[in-house]
């Protein structure tokens, strides 16, 4: 278990040979599972990552019982039937009782579990080590001490099995590139094409199952759940393309188990719990700051049009005023109200005096001729677009100009000369009132 | 305080637990929310121990209101990430789960490590489920919640349905489906975080899914569904706990609600596989029953109204089918005294002649509506026609037959079969 040994949590002792077998073995796992976990996501059937891994419990049980010794073939064996037959059972519980697929998952990978665990307690003489709060939370910081010997050098077991499982995954998905990348976004599609969704759904469902296992021993069932789906959707709000996808996903599951390892180890808690948090502090980031996804990026999006919304209401409101042909003209404080007030409108009008649209001379705003320019192209959009609905949508005055507000700000010159030759070059709105040239 | 043995407890517990589980999870079910009862699970773990940090006692109350708390945030980040960002539901309970549960085994080591051994024996039955240690004041906060989750059934009744059914139409209705979805989410945290302690953390899932779906095989309708998930989850707590003497008590309730579920995915009517499978297999016989008897009316026709033997191997060439298959048919048809068989030689029996006419009839009509109004081929209707006889309505070829007579299409006599649209093969396959 996690505390059996005790690292001294200097910096010099984070990176000892025994530490660079840790990050290793968790990088491998980690890799393993986002690289079919990219698929999973895809496919949106992130949690069939989450119920593998635990359907796999009796098959491993099963297996264990019949070879009687803690063998990786058998136990891999064991845990693919296991996968296999799960999925399965979910599939066919969904086709042929109608249970929603989201309860059959639930159903087949409790029921599945709970056999998992009765198996475990009855079949397996106490004694023999199998304990299921390792299925939970892995043995990450014993590995170093369980090696083999490969290619004349003694790594670490577990290194060495996820490393594999690792290269077997990226071997498949790499043969079998094109036919992943068109099941993940059109399986009809693929299907139909020749090559089936469904028997490549089986393969990466064995995949899914044979790193699950593998990465069991390591890193505990937790770890494995939380890299087959975090490291692949946080690269999917980083890319739109697959191949940089998977490419970031792989980045993402190493930069969690550096950092994971890091915190765990100065903090002294558990690892694989430690680089679970990484990851899922990692997706955050993304989360915030992706330049095309995030939710940083999204919010400057938005609050740059509701600043433009804002300024060109506030022109053409100046514009409609110089109209009417009073000599009154608006303060600032009234101006600003007027388009909703608070810190947007206060913001917008600033920007508009900058820029020399609009002058202030003490408490009145005139529109310069720029400004007045821009406005009258807006009130232009504005009126030939409520002409526009009265005559073809044959919407009541009263009606439209909610719409043409809001729509006034998106008709640009090409739009406004065609609608401009749609109404046979109307100058005047339904109001009554004239259309600016 | 109640004086009942520490076994009865148990049972009445995990009986209050299953029922409150089974009502409020039939919401989950049927609002395609499953697995949010797993998130909540594995996300409760960092409030346990925080909460365990706080007070310092692994008191069920405490313990309930860090998980709860805990819970609620992650199904929270979880709507926010789904509303904001391209992750979609699926990969974000995911996330939620994996990260909280991680975030909790941080803790739960942290805790472990600080605390003086034994002293937080009890979280880890957070994970595991410990219904050993069930205490009069855990069965009086399992009873409060069962109480609690009726009364929100019984108040939102007539709400809770529409939005379970059809949460469009209640959107339209002006319903408020948010709050009325937070409502029911609400109810179905609740008793996962109750039932956390006694069943686990994985295993708590099963205890909100099982009943709910092992109803649903059963009725159609809503206060059925919700009664008997409540008796189903009850019954699945108490029948398992009874039956885990030798056994760990969490799982054995699990496979206990999964036997009840496999039982009644196979045994239910209507819904049921066994049922399903029946009504199928009966409509099977009918089309072959259905087919075999044009082939004969088909093979009858050049010498009618005289009726002659027809041998079996003539039967078999003219009409797809495996011998066994055909021999089987034969004789059902013969039992029913559609034809009679000597030796190799079948012959319809007048009534058989009837029911031949009529299937041939149906056929033909069909055929000829499909190459007047539909415009198809005359090479492609036989088979269209073929498929679709055998579930025309009455009514629907009354109205085909009325359509024909108008257009003095149809033979003179109305209950005459009309000549065949298009080449007979009387020699090879048809169909």
């Amino acid at each position: 278990m996690a505390h059996a040994l005790i690292i001294a949590s200097t910096f010099s002792d984070l990176w000892n040979p025994n530490g660079l077998w840790i990050v290793a073995t968790a990088a491998a796992t980690n890799c393993a599972c986002a690289l079919v976990g990219c698929y999973l996501v895809l496919r949106r059937m992130s949690l069939m990552g989450d119920a593998l891994s635990h359907a796999v419990l009796p098959g491993l049980a099963v297996a264990f019982i019949l070879s009687g010794a803690y063998d990786i073939g058998p136990l891999m064996i064991g845990a693919v039937a296991a996968g296999l037959l799960s999925t399965f059972l979910i599939q066919t519980l969904h086709q042929y009782a109608r249970v929603p697929s989201d309860a059959s998952m639930g159903v087949v990978f409790t029921g599945l579990f709970a056999l998992g665990v009765v198996l475990i307690k009855k079949g397996i003489p106490p004694g023999v080590h199998f304990d299921i709060a390792c299925v939970y939370q892995g043995t990450l910081e014993l590995t170093p001490f369980d090696t083999v010997s490969l290619l004349g050098h003694e790594v670490p077991r577990a290194f060495a099995v996820t490393a594999g499982v690792f290269l077997l995954n990226a071997a498949i998905i790499g043969a079998l590139w094109k036919e992943f990348k068109l099941s993940a976004f059109d399986p009809a599609l693929a299907t139909t094409m020749g090559f089936s969704a469904s028997l490549l759904h089986y393969l990466l469902m064995a995949l899914v199952a044979i790193t699950a296992v593998a990465s069991f021993e390591a890193v505990g069932s937790i770890l494995v759940v939380a890299m087959l789906i975090i490291p692949p959707a946080t690269a999917h709000l980083l890319s739109d393309r697959l191949a940089p996808m998977v490419l970031i996903s792989l980045l993402v599951a190493i930069a969690a188990a550096i950092l994971g390892y890091i915190l765990g180890t100065l903090l002294n808690t558990n690892l694989a719990g430690m680089i679970t948090v990484a990851a899922a502090g990692l997706f955050g980031l993304a989360v915030l700051f992706a330049p095309q996804h995030g939710v940083v990026s999204a919010l400057a999006r938005n609050l740059s049009v509701s600043l433009r919304v804002v300024r060109e209401d506030l022109l053409a409101m100046l514009y409609r005023i110089e109209e009417l042909g009073s000599p009154r003209r608006l303060a600032a404080a009234e101006a600003s109200a007027a388009v909703g007030g608070g810190w947007l409108a206060r913001l917008g009008l600033g920007g508009l005096v900058r820029e020399g649209s609009v002058t202030r001379t003490g408490n009145r705003l005139d529109l310069t001729p720029a400004g007045r320019e821009a406005a009258r192209q807006l009130v232009r959009s504005h009126r030939l677009w409520e002409t526009y609905l009265v005559k073809h949508l044959g919407l009541p005055l009263d009606h439209v100009h909610e719409p043409a507000h809001r729509v006034e700000h998106f008709i640009g010159d090409q739009m406004r000369e065609q609608l401009q030759q749609e109404l046979d070059a109307a100058n005047k709105d339904p109001h009554g009132r004239e259309i600016p040239e | 305080m109640t004086g009942l043995s520490l076994s009865d407890k148990v049972t009445i517990g995990s009986a209050l637990l299953g029922g409150a589980a089974g009502v409020a999870g039939s919401f989950a079910v049927l609002r395609r929310r499953s697995l949010v009862g797993d998130m909540l699970a594995h996300a409760s773990l960092p409030g346990v121990c925080i909460a365990y940090a706080i007070t310092g006692s692994r008191e069920l109350l405490g313990l309930s209101i860090g998980a709860l708390v805990s819970g609620l945030i992650a199904i929270g980040l979880m709507t926010l990430v789904v509303r904001w960002t391209r992750t979609k539901e699926d990969a974000a309970i995911g996330i939620m789960l994996s990260g909280f549960f991680g975030l909790g085994i941080v803790l739960l080591s942290v805790i472990t490590r600080s605390a003086a051994a034994g002293g937080s024996a009890g979280l880890s039955s957070y994970i595991f489920g410990e219904p050993g240690n069930m205490l009069d004041s855990d069965l009086l906060t399992l009873a409060a919640v069962g109480a609690g989750v009726l009364l929100l059934v019984v108040c939102f009744y007539k709400e809770f349905k529409l939005v379970s059914f059809d949460h469009e139409f209640a959107k339209s209705q002006g319903w408020p489906t948010l709050w009325l979805d937070l409502g029911m989410m609400a109810a179905v945290a609740l008793v996962t975080i109750i039932g956390l302690p006694i069943v686990g953390v994985i295993l708590m899932a099963a205890m909100i899914i099982l009943p709910g779906a092992t109803a649903r095989m059963w009725t159609n309708r809503f206060n059925v569904l919700l009664i008997l998930a409540g008796i189903i989850g009850a019954t699945t707590g108490a029948v398992g706990v009874r039956l885990s003497s030798s056994l760990p008590t969490g799982p054995t309730v699990v496979l206990t609600g999964a036997t009840i579920f496999v039982a009644s995915i196979l045994f239910a009517p209507e819904r049921g596989v066994i049922a399903r499978v029946w009504s199928e297999t009966r409509l099977r016989i009918r089309v072959a029953r259905e087919h075999l008897l044009r082939s004969l009316y088909e093979l009858n026709e050049p010498t009618l109204p005289r009726l002659t033997p027809t041998s079996f191997q003539t039967l078999l060439s003219h009409r797809y089918a495996t011998p066994w298959m055909l021999r089987w048919l034969v004789d059902r048809s013969e039992h029913r005294g559609l034809v009679t068989l000597r030796g190799d030689q079948i012959t319809l029996t007048p009534l058989g002649f009837r029911r031949a006419a009529e299937a041939t009839r149906t056929h033909r009509m069909w055929e000829i509506y499909m190459m007047e109004f539909a415009g198809s081929a005359p090479d492609h209707v036989d088979r269209s026609a073929d498929a679709v006889e055998h579930l025309l309505p009455e009514s629907l070829l009354v109205e085909l037959e009325d359509r024909l007579a108008r257009e003095g299409r149809l033979p003179a006599i109305a209950t005459e079969v009309p000549a065949s649209p298009h080449e007979v093969n009387t020699e090879g396959n048809t169909s």
